[in-house]
């Protein structure tokens, strides 16, 4: 796993080793690449935010690049027409579906989002596509932190974080298509769940969905 | 292979074979009515159908056997019968009723008049009566896999085997399993789900994999609006699909298989459960087959019927407990699959060609169908044509032969609009790719796919927007909501085909759907999400004046959508005396006029179409308009 291989990302060439993946391999070598779920230390890539689009030389379509191992030779680009236009498209479709009220957001400067739309110089507003119409539950059970669905972008850090690191398994994703959420099991309220408000997955959210509330940030 | 002991699995094979012959012989001597009970069958009252013939047969004090069979492929007929009676060919009989029946018994089974003048076709050649193969259907038709389907006793193995049901095996199990794989490979067999994926590539990754656990899957989630291939097939020879997974096992050296159905497909499970019964007592199934030492066992798992279980990684998924959602890939199933070990998965008919080729060689195969796609495609044909069912012919036969000369073409000078290949995932294709023969790469040059084989004929009748739209909807509901684009851009399209149909939108509109359209096909996860698009993007590229009439004129070409047309009564045409819309309508929305003309509030008209319905032909004076504008009447003036 630790034989050294050479790789081409935007004409520069970088070292990693075989078997890592193009997305680790490009932030190591600060190399932006825009991601919501990746998981460095998940053995099987989630691959479900589809914003991590490259171009590989030889490869017909644009890959993400959290699910591409590296190989010796390999010459990628960041930024191609087609990678912008899918990460145009999918950054703007989960924006559809996401509570765009910066100012008021705890996360605010401080979210994944905003980061993209920088790097990107993306429009952090409703663009193509109109807002998705629909209820978002809010859970302000837990003692110091809360859940705004409305800003959950469904990346699973927050699962990661509670399952893997905490290991407790109070949260996960349920419902299928569109009504896919984060809750607990059974739809409990936080503080009624085995949820033991370790704060681990508000640490992992790269939005504003689980977020401190007032005066409680460590 | 070793042999345990001194047997030799041909010569038990064909100790086994002589019996079943026998049994067949013996049951040939008399009379035979193979009633096709297969779900198409039994939808169509074909349960009714063999009571009245038993009961017929009873009544004449007859010595006739009534037999349950698959399907006999001609749907469009249900429900259907053979006779089998010594002195004369098989005949087959359609759209048969009490009345019916009790005439072949009288008539045929107790007396001797075959009652020609109800016959579909004969089974076999004679000097009396045509064969299915003297019929345009039968010109174009060539069963492979299909070909004992609706002919033998899908219950008892012995209907199987004495039709040399599981001499592939035995064949396979006296030889290398290396010639197994060396023979798919040389077949250059793909995969019937959909891809076209070499199975023989497949099975030797799977083999080139080393790990000792290895597992096959059969994918029976077939799950398209309008596809019944697979379900046909398991439900009318299990066997064949149970021989095709054995003799992959041997290939890939797998111990244990799993068939994955759907529980929507009770039928299927129940026939399947009862053909692995008897394959294990014969011993083509579990420990020692054949008295050889490779054993393999196969067991039925049924799925939900989620749509997305169809798709690989799901599949697995949902087998291992887990919610039924793909995973990236790589790794493919091959290298990591069922319980993380290599695992071939194929689908129902991949399966089922397998003995077929084993039997009969590679250059046999690949005599039917095209250089880079061999052998046969079953297709499910339905919608506007004459002759729907259950049909099988090689591959590169054009659209145009299957639609015209195997369906018969469209009822009553109906007007061809589209053909709609694929299922949900496939695309819609026009007239003028009638011509595209039927074969993996040629489809989806055409921005179709060859999918599992759903076939939908269209006509006027049909708006392509509705049409893309109710595609759009089934995949939007059965998306697993895990990847982006799938997740919203399904969603948005959708939402935007939805406008349409209202007439809303502009040139913007289509634009941004087709974008959105070709984004999700090239960022969604899975094949799910990749494909969902094809019919929204096909029927933009082929009817893109019908999307422009509902959005410029606000008028649906093809009458359908609702919010575009109104329902008018002509006053020229209307009966003064007849009163039949008035009851039909369930709105109370028809009123007589001062003039003893109908007509129609247009308030309360819900556009349920019952009145259009109910008006006698010969009057026809219920339309429909669109854009929803009435016209100027001089009569009501007169008022």
């Amino acid at each position: 796993m630790s034989e050294e291989i050479t790789i081409t990302i935007d004409d520069r060439q970088i070292k990693t080793r075989r078997g890592e993946k193009l997305l680790w391999a490009a932030l190591e070598n600060d190399i932006y690449i825009p991601h919501l779920c990746a998981i460095k230390e998940e053995k099987r890539p989630n691959a479900s935010c589809r914003l991590c689009f490259v171009e590989i030389e030889g490869v017909s379509r644009p890959v993400t690049a959290c699910s591409r191992e590296v190989e010796e030779g390999m010459a990628v680009k960041t930024r191609t027409p087609r990678v912008d236009r899918l990460v145009k498209t999918g950054f703007e479709l989960l924006l559809s579906d996401h509570n765009l009220n910066c100012r008021e957001c705890p996360a605010n400067r401080n979210c994944a989002l905003q980061v993209i739309a920088k790097k990107r110089r993306l429009k952090l507003k409703h663009n193509r596509f109109k807002p998705i119409e629909r209820e978002y539950e809010l859970d302000q059970s837990p003692a110091e932190f809360a859940f705004d669905r409305s800003r959950c972008v469904l990346c699973g850090q927050c699962i990661w974080a509670d399952r893997v690191e905490a290991e407790v398994g109070a949260i996960g994703f349920t419902n299928r298509g569109i009504d896919r959420v984060v809750t607990t099991f059974n739809n409990l309220p936080l503080a009624d769940s085995i949820c033991t408000e370790c704060k681990l997955c508000v640490e992992a959210c790269p939005v504003g969905a689980l977020y401190y509330k007032e005066g409680q940030k460590a | 292979m070793k042999k345990v002991g001194k047997t030799d699995p041909q010569k038990l094979y064909e100790d086994i074979r002589e019996q079943a012959r026998e049994w067949s012989q013996s049951r040939q001597e008399k009379p035979r009515v193979l009633v096709g009970t297969a779900t198409c069958g039994l939808a169509a009252g074909a349960l009714q159908v063999k009571e009245d013939f038993m009961r017929e047969i009873e009544a004449k004090g007859l010595d006739a056997e009534v037999i349950e069979v698959g399907c006999i492929g001609h749907c469009y007929a249900e429900p259907l019968a053979i006779i089998a009676k010594p002195g004369f060919p098989p005949v087959c009989y359609g759209y048969l009723d009490e009345g019916l029946v009790h005439r072949l018994v009288e008539d045929f089974l107790a007396g001797d008049d075959p009652s020609y003048e109800y016959a579909m076709a004969a089974l076999e050649r004679n000097d009396e009566f045509p064969t299915f193969e003297d019929f345009p259907r039968g010109v174009y038709e060539e069963k492979l896999i299909l070909e004992h389907c609706g002919h033998i006793d899908f219950g008892k193995i012995e209907s199987y085997i004495s039709r040399d049901g599981y001499s592939a095996l035995a064949k396979a199990l006296s030889g290398d399993p290396g010639r197994v794989l060396e023979e798919v490979k040389a077949a250059n067999l793909r995969g019937r789900g959909g891809a076209g994926f070499p199975a023989g590539k497949k099975w030797e990754s799977c083999l080139e994999n080393g790990e000792a656990e290895k597992y096959i899957i059969c994918n029976a989630d077939e799950g398209d609006p309008g596809a019944f291939m697979d379900r046909s097939v398991l439900e009318s020879d299990p066997h064949l699909v149970l021989e095709g997974m054995i003799l992959c096992a041997y290939a890939v050296g797998a111990r244990q298989g799993y068939l994955y159905i759907r529980a929507e497909y009770p039928r299927a499970v129940k026939h399947v459960r009862e053909a692995l019964e008897q394959a294990r007592e014969k011993g083509f199934l579990g420990n020692s087959i054949l008295g050889t030492d490779f054993s393999f066992d196969l067991e039925i798992f049924q799925g939900s019927g989620a749509f997305i279980c169809g798709e690989a990684t799901a599949l697995v998924n949902s087998m291992e407990g887990k919610m039924g959602m793909p995973e990236s890939r790589p790794p493919r199933l091959v290298q990591e699959g069922f319980r993380g070990k290599p695992t071939v998965l194929n689908n129902v008919k991949t399966f089922a060609y397998v003995p077929l080729i084993i039997n009969r060689g590679a250059d046999w195969f690949k005599e039917t169908g095209t250089a880079e796609s061999p052998g046969t495609a079953v297709f499910s044909l339905v919608g506007k044509v004459n002759n729907t069912g259950l049909v099988e012919v090689p591959m590169g036969t054009t659209l145009r032969q299957l639609i015209e000369e195997v369906g018969d073409g469209l009822p009553n000078g109906r007007q061809f609009k589209a053909v709609q290949i694929g299922g949900p995932s496939g695309g819609c294709l026009p007239e003028s790719s009638l011509d595209v023969p039927i074969d993996f790469d040629s489809l989806h040059e055409a921005g179709a796919i060859m999918g599992s084989g759903g076939l939908v004929v269209m006509d006027q009748d049909d708006c392509m927007v509705a049409v893309a739209r109710y595609f759009l909807e089934f995949t939007q509901h059965e998306s697993c909501g895990k990847c982006t684009f799938c997740r919203l851009g399904t969603k948005h399209m959708l939402d935007i085909l939805t406008g349409i149909t209202r007439g809303e939108g502009d040139a913007e509109t289509l634009e941004l759907l087709k974008e959105l359209g070709e984004d999700v096909r090239d960022g969604s996860l899975c094949n799910l999400g990749r494909t969902a698009p094809n019919p929204v993007l096909t029927t933009l590229r082929y009817f893109y004046d019908e999307y422009k009439a509902h959005i410029e004129e606000g008028r649906c070409p093809a009458l359908v959508c609702r919010d575009l047309i109104l329902y008018y009564i002509k006053p020229s045409k209307c009966s003064k005396l007849c009163n039949v819309c008035v009851g039909s309508c369930p709105t109370e929305a028809i009123y007589t006029r001062d003039d003893g003309l109908k007509a129609i509030d247009q308030d309360k008209c819900v556009k349920c179409d019952n009145c259009r319905k109910a008006c006698p032909t010969e009057y026809d004076a219920v339309i429909r308009l669109s854009p929803p504008v009435l016209p100027a009447e001089k009569e009501r003036k007169a008022k």
